[in-house]
């Protein structure tokens, strides 16, 4: 079949005001009118919307478009969409481009609007002389593995585990240390139903222990995670032994740990200032324990204690904090009616439902609330008598209070694991400025990561509490769920081809290939597409210009340098001539 | 009056670390010059000298190439072929009378979104102390002027 002019539809997106708040979409939209090979440009509110999607499938219909550029976000999340829209519209999912206006434009040129719209018409530029030169492709398909990894054996990874076996697929839960329960094993009862935390951890573990499709692997550690989604290959480490296994996808749920406040508030200095944590463990021993450790008279918790802070990573609140303190608060005041509690904040945020009714009734119980700035925080100094004197600035009262307590407690946020980094370098996956993993999509795809095949819930997320951690474990068993259902999925078509007229077996691909894709066949390069994954290395190598890199070829790659910054009227770059004699390596 | 010189980068990121990096800036909104034009390849190993030297011939006045920190390629060694490749480049470039500080290679991972901004004001600034590519002049004489 003859191949037919490039026929190239533009979808300018305003995202709201993302974009078009600062880039003026109407120029971009008229300018790209007068690019070569575009037979059609319009702009949308949200182009991702279902109307969007729908102009987009009906422009492909009525102007007989084969090329279709979307300006607006990163491919990174939008691609796939606006691919099946192409597809439902007959276009090959392959013959789609996106021109980044928001990540790459808008939102980092927010106070240069001019300068932003010049620029995101040399974005879309490019991307359209791009589009021109793309070809189709056709996606092959790899099998899946019907078994998932999970890594960690908290509350989060226990409930996805068992929400994935009970679904028939068979799961490896690995926890370092040698008991499953995480964070969960360290506190004593639950907000808002004060639910003795152990109750509910106990039943969780009894049933991920009796469960057929389990194989629970404690006191192990992650050595090293290889291959691609459904064919995962893990290795793990327990006392020195190594065990090898195959899944299809990879669960994080590592957690989080509660950060320990060294140099504040006499926290490493005195034993009465404890952390909500260290708190828990006094009240898990039960009240006639702590009645023989001592009776408190006045007892101030301190709020926001290393977090919230002006710059990375602390900077985020870690959102539990609050009902922790008022959850505490309410029992210290149970067990001892007589005592007096403080709760010294900067924001009490106790969102959502029955959270602030909480609250409520922690006020009328007498519990008392103290505002205090974070330019006058507190101050904790020790009495002669073992107590500690805490002054506070009241800010709204607009008057210091001197306070002699028997206990302090610092609610302090949750942290990351210092392993983290570790893995997530071991599964080339990011870590935020929080150092929290980092989500592909905020909205979008809150549970994926970029990376097919693995997932993120709980607290290795950013700080929640159960429910919330709960609601991603079984989020993330359904996202896990469906490649390993379908036991198969499709791959990107993005592998090397070889030219074998032009391959003289020079055998600098293979050499260089970082997963053996590459094999010299009677003295010529073959691919081995399984096992190629796309990166080009070896394309940018071959001296003979024999490899093509599918969806990233020299045309398209060349068509996006050339009209860069191209200042004169915009024509087709002409495909550079592809002859030998090549520099490099 | 003379307008201040704007010089014009191009920049190749990989599509793992450095392109998320790159829109991890944006997410978190920070802000740098409008100078950057950014192709995206799936590998900092796809970067090509050819591309490269096609970017200065075509009037450009520096190529930022940036990809996953050592040890962290989601194509395993994909970076150390492009770090080759760029020390190499600056020979030639050299050679050509292009100052070699007009091609720089710098590791940026997807969490990495402001050194992602601060490497592209560097290089703008670094640019712009080196003045317009010999070859900018020549090339503006074929198209119309900014």
């Amino acid at each position: 079949m003859a191949e037919q002019e490039p026929r190239v539809g533009v979808f300018v997106c305003h995202c709201g005001i993302n974009i078009g708040g600062v880039v003026n979409i109407p120029q971009v939209v008229k300018y790209v009118k007068t690019l070569p090979n575009v037979a059609y440009a319009e702009d949308n509110i949200y182009t991702c919307s279902a109307e969007g999607i729908d102009k987009i499938k009906a422009a492909i219909k009525e102007h007989s478009l084969n090329r279709v550029v979307v300006a607006s976000c990163t491919p990174r999340t939008h691609e796939p969409l606006f691919r099946g829209a192409c597809v439902d519209a007959g276009v090959n999912p392959y013959l789609f481009e996106l021109a980044n206006i928001r990540e790459h434009c808008s939102w980092v040129h927010m106070r240069e609007p001019e300068k932003a719209t010049e620029k995101a018409k040399d974005i879309v530029r490019m991307a359209v002389a791009r589009a021109s030169f793309l070809k189709p492709q056709e996606e092959s398909e790899v099998p899946v593995d019907p078994t998932a990894l999970i890594i960690g054996g908290g509350i989060s990874g226990i409930t996805s585990s068992l929400c994935l076996a009970n679904q028939g697929f068979k799961v490896y839960l690995v926890e370092k240390e040698p008991e499953l329960g995480g964070m969960l094993r360290k506190i004593y009862r639950l907000y808002p139903t004060d639910e003795d935390a152990s109750k509910v951890l106990e039943a969780s573990i009894r049933a991920v222990r009796n469960h057929k499709n389990i194989n629970i692997l404690t006191s192990t550690n992650i050595k090293s995670v290889d291959g691609y989604i459904g064919n995962f290959e893990i290795t793990a480490l327990k006392d020195n032994g190594e065990s090898k296994f195959k899944v299809g996808t990879v669960i994080v749920a590592t957690g989080a740990v509660e950060f320990k406040p060294v140099g504040m508030y006499g926290y490493d200095k005195y034993d009465r200032v404890l952390t909500q944590v260290d708190l828990e463990k006094v009240l898990q021993s039960g009240k006639s324990d702590v009645d023989k450790f001592f009776k408190p008279q006045r007892v101030a918790m301190i709020q926001c204690v290393g977090a919230r802070e002006e710059k990375p990573p602390r900077a985020y609140c870690s959102r539990i904090c609050c009902m922790v303190a008022v959850k505490n608060a309410m029992l210290l005041k149970e067990w001892y009616p007589e005592s007096e509690v403080y709760i010294i904040y900067q924001d009490m945020q106790t969102y959502g439902k029955d959270y602030e009714e909480h609250h409520r009734k922690a006020r009328v119980a007498d519990i008392k609330f103290i505002n205090y700035t974070k330019e006058n925080p507190p101050q904790v100094v020790p009495l002669p008598d073992n107590r500690l004197r805490v002054t506070v600035y009241h800010a709204l009262l607009g008057e210091k209070r001197e306070l002699d307590c028997d206990l302090v407690v610092l609610s302090t946020p949750l942290v990351q694991h210092e392993s983290a980094r570790e893995l997530s370098k071991m599964l080339k996956v990011p870590l935020g400025q929080d150092e929290f993993f980092l989500e592909a999509h905020v909205k979008l795809r809150p549970v994926d990561f970029a990376t097919d095949g693995i997932y993120v819930c709980g607290t290795a997320h950013g700080p929640k509490d159960i429910g919330e951690s709960l609601s991603q474990a079984y989020a993330v068993s359904s996202r896990a769920a469906s490649p390993m259902a379908n036991r198969k999925v499709r791959t990107e078509a993005i592998t090397a081809v070889v030219d074998r007229d032009r391959c003289v077996g020079c055998r600098m691909c293979e050499r260089l290939c970082p997963f053996g894709a590459h094999r010299i066949e009677e003295g010529k390069s073959t691919v081995i597409d399984a096992l190629c994954k796309g990166c080009g290395v070896c394309a940018a190598a071959c001296l003979r210009r024999a490899i093509t890199m599918r969806h990233f070829t020299d045309d398209q790659i060349m068509a996006e340098v050339k009209t860069a910054f191209l200042t004169k009227a915009p024509t087709q770059p002409e495909a550079p001539t592809n002859v030998g004699g090549k520099i490099g390596e | 009056m003379t307008e201040q010189f704007e010089p014009r980068i191009l920049g190749f990121l990989c599509n793992w670390c450095s392109y998320a990096g790159a829109d991890l800036a944006g997410v978190s909104r920070i802000s740098y010059p409008t100078n950057i034009r950014i192709i995206r390849t799936m590998c900092s190993g796809r970067v090509d000298p050819l591309h490269v030297l096609e970017a200065f011939r075509q009037g450009v006045d520096g190529v930022l190439v940036t990809g996953c920190h050592p040890g962290d390629c989601h194509y395993i060694t994909g970076n150390y072929a492009c770090e080759k490749r760029v020390n190499f480049l600056k020979d030639v470039l050299a050679q050509v009378g292009i100052d070699p500080r007009r091609l720089r290679l710098e590791w940026v991972s997807a969490s990495e979104g402001g050194k992602f901004a601060k490497v592209v004001k560097e290089m703008i600034e670094e640019v712009r102390k080196l003045g317009p590519s010999p070859l900018r002049k020549e090339r503006q004489e074929e198209t119309v002027a900014t």
